[in-house]
């Protein structure tokens, strides 16, 4: 379609010489169709490529693992025997701390996204910023989890672990302590660093979209600023924004390094119950059945990484529709 | 009136009766614990935590037992700073924790709970490798001096090429093997043919006259009429020894075999879910250690243990006065 559609256009306008000399020569003409349909041939194998091989991986995943999902599976807890071992604690753990990653993350990242590209002037402090930001992103994420827990879970070790400082009863849903621990909530937090700077590169290329003349026009009516960001800019890049937040969530859930460097403990048979509450994640619960030497915690690992799937897809799904709504309100 | 004072007095005997009980034996009912158990440490024990967690959380449905693998190492790391009530370990203590444990207060309880034994395993119709000194084992294993062939390792050995198999190289068996065979600096030649699964070592040595592999003792123990265990030369006596749950329990097996721990902060025990946790893991410690792959302890073992525990027994019996370890048959040492 693109190839005719340059053709119909190459005819109505005037040609330049080059133009007309490729055209008067048949061969080039050939030629340049052939280099054409190649290129547009090796674009597809390449799609094609990394289709076949997340196809491969999903297939086999599923062949491993789909005889064990049951409700059985999601219902239990952690065991030593296959048969009666079960993702409750982790599935919950992963859902708990990726809410509250995306809660801390999203506000603070577009609101960094906003405040480097809508306010700050060109200055050596912006570059400054800028860079500090591309090289985080670049960062491995286990260093954030070594930040986390100096930072979250040990508050630099000013406070002591043994007394910890605390607002209500453990039992109670809004239990606050500082410092953390390795609760729900260190472990979100911990994640939205290690998601960040995806969060704001992400939402300032969504902000640079937006052309500069709608920008333009607000200010010339006479709206502030913040008037022209909030009404303007903002709805016209959300859908781009709402796209990079799924892919730092995506990268959030599936984390390990950070969450085992915090020191959450994997066997547990519990629910998290407040933001203090101790968890477990899917990523550690399959890396430690797939490092067991019987067959039987292999697939219960396969079955596991089924979930963990599902768990991304529901998550990455509400977003979409989320972002839907949005540009329905805006459009 | 007269009914309910009966009762009444019958009311205050039946108080005062379990009132007596319970100064008698001050363990609660373990259905109505409550509370929390923090348990982390080594992978090795991990095993074993998890199946006496999950037993436990049976008999007591209100603790909430939490077991963490941050490796020994990390383990006693958090243990000193007092974020854990228990620290697992696939090695008794050293000096250094000791200290860390010191400047912040932390006395511990020393518990063994099992032993942890390695096999090396050749096939059927291997009729040359009767025993192996360590230096062979060396020889055959270590990256530094690969033996090409069986007549590489001993002279009058066929001249055939060896066949190494291993599990997967992040196992825990894998480092043990590493640092008892290298050390920890050193490395396993890279030529090895590894898998995750043990019953694909078994398949491939039962079918392979040159191959050499190890494993779990455990594991070997269901595979024993498949394959043969290689007797391995005591580095101490002298004598070659076949693993066997005997031999690993007098530590005349060695150095393929070495003792599991469980370290108990004494401040925890005063929390009774802690104390029945502890009480409980050696108590069932000697059924659970066998499922899960590793060797019970003698029962003389677990009845210190026991004794130490109610007795509260401060500190480590596995280091000598300078800090170092204490070299010998477990039920010497530990008293």
């Amino acid at each position: 379609m693109h190839s005719l559609g340059a053709r119909a256009q190459s005819t109505t306008r005037t040609r330049t010489p080059g133009e007309i000399v490729a055209a008067a020569t048949p061969t080039s003409q050939v030629g340049r169709r052939i280099v054409d349909r190649t290129f547009l041939g090796v674009c597809i194998a390449f799609t094609a490529l990394a289709v076949l091989l997340l196809v491969i991986l999903l297939v086999s995943i599923w062949q491993d693992g789909h005889a064990r999902l049951s409700w059985q599976f999601l219902s239990a807890f952690a065991s030593r025997k296959t048969e009666e071992a079960g993702v409750r604690a982790p599935l919950w753990g992963s859902i708990w701390v990726c809410v509250i990653c995306a809660v801390a993350a999203l506000p603070i990242g577009v609101g960094t996204a906003i405040y480097l590209e809508e306010f700050s002037k060109r200055s050596r402090f912006r570059s400054f910023i800028q860079l500090n930001i591309a090289n985080l992103a670049g960062v491995p994420s286990i260093v954030y989890g070594i930040l986390g827990l100096t930072a979250f879970a040990r508050a630099f070790g000013t406070a002591n672990s043994e007394d910890p400082i605390t607002f209500g009863q453990p039992e109670s849903f809004f239990y606050l302590q500082l410092p953390f621990g390795h609760g729900v909530l260190a472990g979100g937090l911990t994640l939205m660093l290690v998601v960040l700077p995806i969060v704001i590169v992400s939402s300032q290329e969504a902000l640079r979209t937006v052309p500069g003349s709608l920008r333009t026009a607000a200010l010339a009516l006479g709206a502030t600023q913040w008037q022209t960001t909030w009404n303007i800019t903002l709805p016209a890049s959300i859908p781009m924004i709402m796209t990079g937040g799924i892919l730092a969530m995506s990268r959030a859930i599936g984390e390990a390094a950070p969450i085992l460097v915090l020191g959450v403990p994997l066997f547990i048979r519990s629910t998290p119950t407040n933001l203090m509450s101790d968890f477990t994640v899917l990523p550690l619960q399959i890396y430690n059945w797939s490092m067991r030497q019987q067959s039987g915690f292999h697939e219960l690992a396969a079955a596991g990484i089924i979930v963990l799937l599902a768990v991304l897809l529901t998550l990455n799904a509400f977003a979409v529709i989320i972002r839907h709504r949005l540009q329905r309100a805006n459009g | 009136m007269r009914p309910i004072r009966a009762i009444n007095a019958f009311l205050i005997a039946a108080v005062l009766v379990s009132m007596a009980a319970s100064a008698v034996t001050p363990k609660q009912d373990p259905k109505n614990l409550k509370g929390a158990v923090r348990v982390d440490g080594s992978s090795t024990v991990y095993l074993i935590a998890e199946a006496v967690a999950e037993e436990f959380s049976k008999v007591a449905p209100g603790v909430n037992v939490t077991v963490g693998l941050s490796g020994t190492g990390g383990g006693f790391k958090r243990f000193s700073n007092g974020e854990i009530d228990i620290s697992n370990a696939s090695r008794c203590i050293k000096q250094p924790e000791i200290d860390a444990c010191k400047s912040h207060k932390i006395e511990f309880i020393e518990l063994p709970v099992a032993f942890d034994g390695l096999t090396i395993v050749t096939n059927k119709g291997n009729t040359w490798a009767k025993q192996l000194t360590m230096a062979q084992v060396k020889k055959i294993f270590a990256s530094s001096e690969t033996a090409k062939t069986w007549k590489d390792v001993d002279p009058s050995w066929p001249s055939d090429v060896i066949k190494v198999y291993s599990p997967g190289t992040d196992s825990g068996t894998f480092d043990y093997f590493k640092e008892v065979t290298v050390g920890k600096e050193g490395k396993i030649r890279a030529d090895i043919s590894v898998s995750e699964d043990d019953n694909v070592i078994v398949r491939s040595i039962e079918g392979d006259k040159n191959a050499i592999g190890f494993f779990g003792f455990a594991y070997f123990a269901e595979n024993q009429g498949k394959l043969n265990a290689v007797p391995v030369v005591n580095p101490k006596t002298g004598a070659a020894v076949a693993p066997s749950p005997t031999t690993i329990e007098d530590a005349s097996y060695a150095p393929f075999s070495r003792p599991l721990f469980i370290y108990v902060n004494k401040a925890s025990l005063a929390k009774p879910a802690v104390a029945a946790y502890a009480a409980f893991a050696l108590d069932n410690g000697a059924k659970l250690a066998a499922e899960v792959g590793y060797i019970k302890l003698p029962t003389v073992i677990y009845e210190r243990a026991k004794a130490n525990l109610a007795a509260s027994k401060l500190g480590t019996q596995m280091l000598d006065e300078n800090g170092m370890e204490r070299m010998g048959i477990l039920a010497d040492i530990y008293k």
